[in-house]
């Protein structure tokens, strides 16, 4: 088989798509620009990064010293930003989704806390007033108020002012005939550890005058990536999804122009040539692939050389998960070709079933925040494997073999997508 | 030489084409009339090769014509109804392509594309976009697109439609001097003067089914012109 009918196929499919300069642009900037936007929202912070706080509201309607403490200790944490409120202000406040979440402190919150501390009975309560579509924020504000609460109780337990008469009364209720319920053993004990703290604090007052609880550890975080090090760059996976999705939309263009040249009668005139089906619908494949792949290429090239994105992983991995993917766009082009029954009418379906795609992939946002039943159902979506294949060759950094499955799922899909397409296809009119 | 040998083709309950035959001979020129609707679309598609007949065969200089890569297919120039071209592309990269799919390149390839833009005058456009033609510009190179791996048979689906009388004029020079240098030509056409002019035969198909196959003479030997003879044998009710 000649090959010039495959090249003058490939040559005039490129030559339409150069000469529409809408679509160029759509193939080119907008990937880019789309992709700068989403990596810059999802961009790791480095160690110079100054965090985003979350802002909270703190509502104090104990005023006591234990409630004073706690606001100073999330005053000064790096996680939040604190402001106080009346509760109803901070109610309002929240509801608008002008802060996530208002901690309110009840009053006798700091007398009851001291002295559920050491009996486990008769806590109090503290409220989180918070934005439901914040729900995540919600749970770091609660670990850092838990962090916070336990410190101010235990350093007034173990220090403060109000320690003594809390101790004594605590040890006067064990000896009361009303503390039948706790065992003998238990009470001698606790009677014990009182009676040890009340010397303690005396100690402690004469001297440096510190104590209570503390976290008992520090933090050290490190990011597992190619390099030891490295900051993580959001770009890589940004880049990665959008230029799938825009592979998409090219692969897209290529089936509309097909039911275009259905349209138009040129596809009469390319049957009437001694071509095989196979020949014009593998070149239709070629030319679709070949510009899948400019696409992609052109938008990781910018993102690396302006985002500083780095193919940590093997390169090999790289080029063939972009090889896969393109080949899965343009068999998916040509499936839309096949399926489609006028090029408007295409446009639209096949325009929503890729925004689909390519947001179940995780083109947009990455598939861990999806809920679990979903992570598991989005394998049967080509994009998940393409996104995953490009994450894993950049900046995860790993090997071949972690490309083989994503490439071998891809070209599975393109295989299927073909069949599926040749099948379809409407040969005569 | 074309031959088809009683051509049948159906879509649902409706018989496009039935029980037609035909034979056309090498420097021939065949008119194939009929209303609209009669089948003439249908009949060049047989031949062709862009559909497949329920029953019936087409054979060039006597070999089948049969499957997508049938060697007979480039005996054939298909010149169809649409203005089949790239109207983003120019003019010679419409050509470049066309000829590209019959495996022309390099010099043959340009040799090609310089004659046929020469016979139908356009080799000073060649550059420019399809999208400035006019209709009639279009039409031509609609032709020339048809002509450039040079087959021995024609087959033009009403090539004169929507242009201008000096565009149509051109075309039919275009082709008397193609029939002059031997190709066989297959026309079909709504225009009684068109058959008139190029005919040396004409067939008159209606409801699918071949109802005159002479000479313009041998159908109006009884008086009256073509077109009389034509509405006499497929009646005057609308054709919509």
């Amino acid at each position: 088989m000649s090959l010039t009918p495959v090249i003058g196929i490939v040559r005039k499919d490129l030559r339409m798509f150069w000469s529409d300069r809408r679509a160029v642009i759509m193939a080119f900037a907008m990937p880019i620009s789309i992709a700068s936007f989403f990596g810059f929202i999802f961009q790791g912070r480095s160690a110079d990064d100054e965090v985003a706080k979350i802002p909270i509201l703190v509502v104090d309607q104990d005023g006591s010293r234990i409630s004073k403490a706690i606001l100073d200790g999330v005053g000064a944490d790096k996680n939040l930003d604190v402001r106080s409120l009346p509760l109803e202000q901070a109610r309002d406040s929240v509801r608008r989704g002008n802060d996530t979440v208002a901690v309110v402190i009840p009053p006798g919150f700091g007398d009851a806390a001291s002295r559920a501390f050491f009996r486990g009975t008769g806590k109090p309560q503290l409220d989180f007033l918070y934005d439901p579509s914040r729900a995540m924020e919600l749970a770091m504000v609660r670990g850092v108020m838990t962090q916070h609460v336990m410190e101010a109780v235990s350093k007034d337990m173990f220090s403060g002012q109000g320690s003594q008469a809390v101790i004594d009364d605590t040890l006067k209720q064990l000896d009361s005939p009303s503390s039948t319920a706790m065992p003998e053993d238990e009470r001698r004990s606790l009677r014990d550890m009182l009676t040890s703290i009340q010397r303690f604090n005396t100690l402690n007052r004469t001297s440096s005058g510190g104590g209570g609880l503390s976290m008992p550890f520090d933090m050290h975080e490190e990011a597992v990536m190619a390099r030891q090090n490295a900051a993580y760059n959001g770009f890589a996976h940004s880049f990665a999804g959008m230029g799938l999705q825009f592979m998409l939309f090219a692969a897209i263009n290529m089936g509309i122009d097909i039911l275009t040249e259905r349209q138009k009668g040129i596809w009469k005139r390319l049957r009437s040539v001694p071509l095989s089906k196979f020949t014009l619908l593998g070149s239709k494949i070629a030319s679709g692939s070949i510009i899948s792949s400019l696409v992609l290429l052109v938008s990781f090239a910018f993102s690396i050389i302006v985002w500083h994105v780095r193919i940590d992983g093997s390169k090999v991995g790289f080029v063939g998960v972009a090889v896969a993917s393109a080949l899965m766009a343009a068999s998916y082009g040509l499936l839309i070709a096949a399926l489609g029954k006028t090029p408007n009418a295409a446009r639209g379906v096949s325009v929503l079933a890729t925004l689909l795609m390519v947001m179940l992939g995780g083109a947009w946002v990455p598939t861990f925040v999806f809920p679990a039943w979903l992570q598991k159902l989005t394998v049967v979506v080509p994009t998940r494997w393409a996104v995953d294949g490009f994450d894993a060759m950049s900046w995860r950094g790993l090997g071949f073999g972690s490309a083989v499955m994503p490439i071998l799922v891809l070209l599975g899909f393109a295989l299927a997508f073909s069949a599926l397409a040749v099948w379809r296809f409407r040969w005569e009119e | 030489m074309l031959e088809a040998v009683d051509l049948r083709k159906s879509f649902g309950t409706l018989v496009a084409v039935d029980d037609v035959s035909l034979r056309l001979e090498n420097g021939e020129t065949l008119g194939l009339l009929g209303p609209n609707g009669a089948g003439k679309t249908t009949t060049v598609s047989i031949l062709c090769g862009l559909t497949t007949p329920d029953r019936g065969t087409v054979s060039i200089d006597g070999q089948p014509l049969s499957g997508d890569t049938s060697p007979g297919k480039r005996k054939i120039g298909l010149v169809p109804q649409d203005l089949a071209l790239y109207e983003e592309l120019s003019a010679r990269d419409n050509l470049q392509f066309f000829g590209a799919l019959y495996g022309l390149a390099g010099a043959e390839l340009e040799a090609a594309m310089a004659s046929v833009l020469e016979l139908v005058g356009l080799t000073d456009r060649a550059k420019d976009r399809v999208k400035v033609f006019s209709g009639g510009m279009k039409r031509r190179l609609n032709l020339a697109a048809g002509l450039l791996h040079n087959p021995d048979i024609l087959l033009l689906d009403e090539p004169t439609v929507g242009v201008d009388p000096q565009s149509r004029n051109a075309i039919f020079d275009n082709l008397e001097q193609l029939r002059s240098r031997g190709k066989a030509l297959l026309y079909t056409t709504h225009y009684m003067e068109e058959a008139q002019r190029l005919a040396d035969r004409i067939v008159i198909i209606d409801h699918g089914k071949v109802i005159a196959s002479d000479t313009v003479a041998g159908l109006t030997r009884g008086g009256g012109t073509l077109e009389s003879v034509f509405l006499s044998l497929t009646g005057r009710s609308l054709r919509d």
